[in-house]
């Protein structure tokens, strides 16, 4: 582990991702989501389906893809794009090292902002009533991870990473997936959902996939993303902006 | 020594001129602040959908408006074929409907609009030219929202045709189209104000992308759920109110309330006419907050 963790690199990683403005969005997220769980709280009491719409339709569905895109561009994107990320891979530093260590940190990042906020507010919303609170933080965890993979790997194969990424986020995940029942198999949301129905209650939390295709596709995904990223960023070209 | 009339050094002195080199003085028209002003509109108009820059930047906004385009000729295909008596879907949902990508063009063009000047410190140049920090302000924001404008209401146009050609009632969906377009126009107002005015915080292009998604995305899924909510504890009152917290739902319940549209809130409970009135408030002044935001940010035009 410790030839795929550089400390230095980590730590410019991570003051990109949480410098100036970038933070300031990082943060609202999650304390937008902690303000409606308290409204809804206050305004209904504890209810287990009520949980359910604000963690799968807020939180999951929205939220969580949202920071995922943000951290993982973020973490290798602006480098890419100004030009700078030349005096990184100029270092002895090996490429599967950089895009390891920044891909740990875009993680960290994801699910400190997204799987704690969902944590507690689960517990706001009912208390962790049929380890619903638990659930949903697990699978915006693991949804954090592969978020994170696959986002960073589109940092480094496009120039419009964010745009491509929020393509995949709004209209595969939220609108072919709800039109096209099908669709929902090869999404991320509902990769992470199949974990959160196992550690849930019976019944508390569905999903379209099962466990097992879940899991592999998961781990299928990040890793993959993670190896092409590290190839990619081997052969890297820098282009003018257009 | 005698003083040297081109000596490069030293004030200025009395022996200091300036010589003649037989520059040619420009004797041509001055075009002045208007045209200035109305190139800066076309210029920052055609960029949004890619004319004028290179064949990569054309790709997403012209598949974004096929993408608009093509659910309208589906209504329109299918309308026809089974010989329908009104058009399956109103001209004022339409938007609403395709959110998501109007959200998407805006996020990808209001940035390439506005924070590649500020990246790479053009606006001074801009300002050199015979125009005011107003003019560039206005010049972007009616761009943006004629981009906007366009791909908003090409689909409801299609629709309008087709539904004429599919021989539906003349007046009856002149109406409707017309609902459509002042819905359409009031939309495009509003994004682009909002778009502009956060791509204008970043120098980022990248960041600046995500934050418009964010501005828009985030308050709508908040909201949709807390109505999901509302609607199941049977607290309906409060639905039409909840529409004045995400840009989208303003606009639902601007045309729910005035321009006879049916809203996407749960279950058809749209905004009692004060809560539309004030929404329609609420809008102008997100507008002319916006705008007066973007003045303020162009106050110092560095950076």
């Amino acid at each position: 582990m410790s030839s795929l963790f550089h400390p230095t690199v980590a730590r410019l990683t991570y003051r990109a991702l949480l410098g100036r403005r970038r933070a300031a969005i990082l943060f609202a997220l999650p304390v937008m989501l902690l303000i409606i769980a308290v409204a809804v709280r206050a305004l209904t009491g504890a209810d287990d389906a009520t949980a359910n719409t604000v963690l799968s339709g807020f939180a999951l569905a929205t939220m969580v893809p949202l920071i995922g895109v943000i951290a993982g561009t973020g973490a290798i994107g602006p480098e890419i794009d100004d030009g700078s990320v030349v005096y990184l891979l100029a270092k002895p530093v090996r490429r599967s090292t950089v895009i390891v260590t920044k891909l740990l940190v875009a993680i960290g990042v994801t699910v400190a902002f997204s799987a704690v906020p969902v944590l507690i507010a689960g517990f706001v919303l009912n208390g962790n009533s049929q380890q619903i609170a638990v659930a949903y933080a697990l699978a915006a965890a693991v949804a954090s991870v592969a978020y994170s993979a696959l986002f960073l790997f589109l940092g480094t194969v496009t120039r419009h990473a964010v745009v491509v990424g929020l393509v995949y986020e709004l209209v595969w995940e939220a609108v072919f997936g709800n039109l096209v029942p099908g669709a929902r198999t090869l999404s991320v949301q509902q990769w992470a959902l199949a974990l959160a129905q196992k550690a849930g209650a019976d019944g508390a939390i569905t999903s379209d996939v099962g466990l097992t295709p879940a899991i592999v596709l998961l781990v299928v995904v990040t890793g993959g993303a993670t190896w092409y990223a590290a190839r990619r960023l081997k052969s890297l070209t820098l282009a003018g902006e257009e | 020594m005698p003083e040297s009339t081109t000596a490069p050094t030293g004030g200025p002195g009395p022996a200091a001129s300036i010589h003649d080199i037989g520059y040619r003085h420009y004797d041509g028209a001055r075009l002045g602040r208007a045209y200035a002003r109305r190139s800066l509109f076309v210029q920052s108009l055609r960029g949004a959908y890619g004319l004028g820059r290179s064949a990569r930047t054309k790709v997403l906004p012209m598949i974004l408006l096929a993408v608009m385009c093509v659910p309208a000729a589906i209504v329109v295909a299918v309308t026809v074929f089974t010989k329908a008596h009104d058009l399956p879907l109103e001209p004022t949902r339409y938007a609403i409907y395709l959110q998501a990508v109007i959200g998407l063009f805006l996020a990808a063009q209001a940035p390439q609009s506005v924070s590649r000047d500020l990246r790479f410190k053009t606006v001074p140049l801009y300002f050199s030219r015979p125009i005011e920090r107003a003019d560039y302000v206005a010049a972007k924001y009616a761009a943006m929202s004629c981009a906007l404008f366009l791909l908003t209401a090409l689909p409801l146009l299609i629709l309008y045709v087709g539904a004429l050609l599919a021989k539906l009632d003349f007046a009856d969906q002149t109406g409707n189209f017309a609902q459509g377009l002042v819905s359409v126009a009031l939309l495009s107002l509003l994004y682009a104000a909002i778009g502009l005015v956060i791509a204008a915080l970043t120098p980022r292009r990248g960041f600046g992308v995500a934050a418009v998604i964010a501005v828009l995305t985030i308050p709508y899924a908040a909201v949709s759920a807390v109505q999901g909510i509302a609607y199941l504890q049977g607290n309906t009152d409060i639905i039409g109110w909840l529409g004045l917290f995400s840009p989208i739902t303003l606009i639902d319940g601007v045309q729910s309330t005035f321009l006879g549209a049916t809203t996407s809130a749960p279950d058809g409970i749209g905004p009692s006419t004060a809560a539309g009135v004030v929404h329609l408030l609420v809008v102008l002044g997100l507008i002319a907050g916006s705008l007066a935001l973007l003045m303020r940010r162009y106050r110092k035009a560095g950076l």
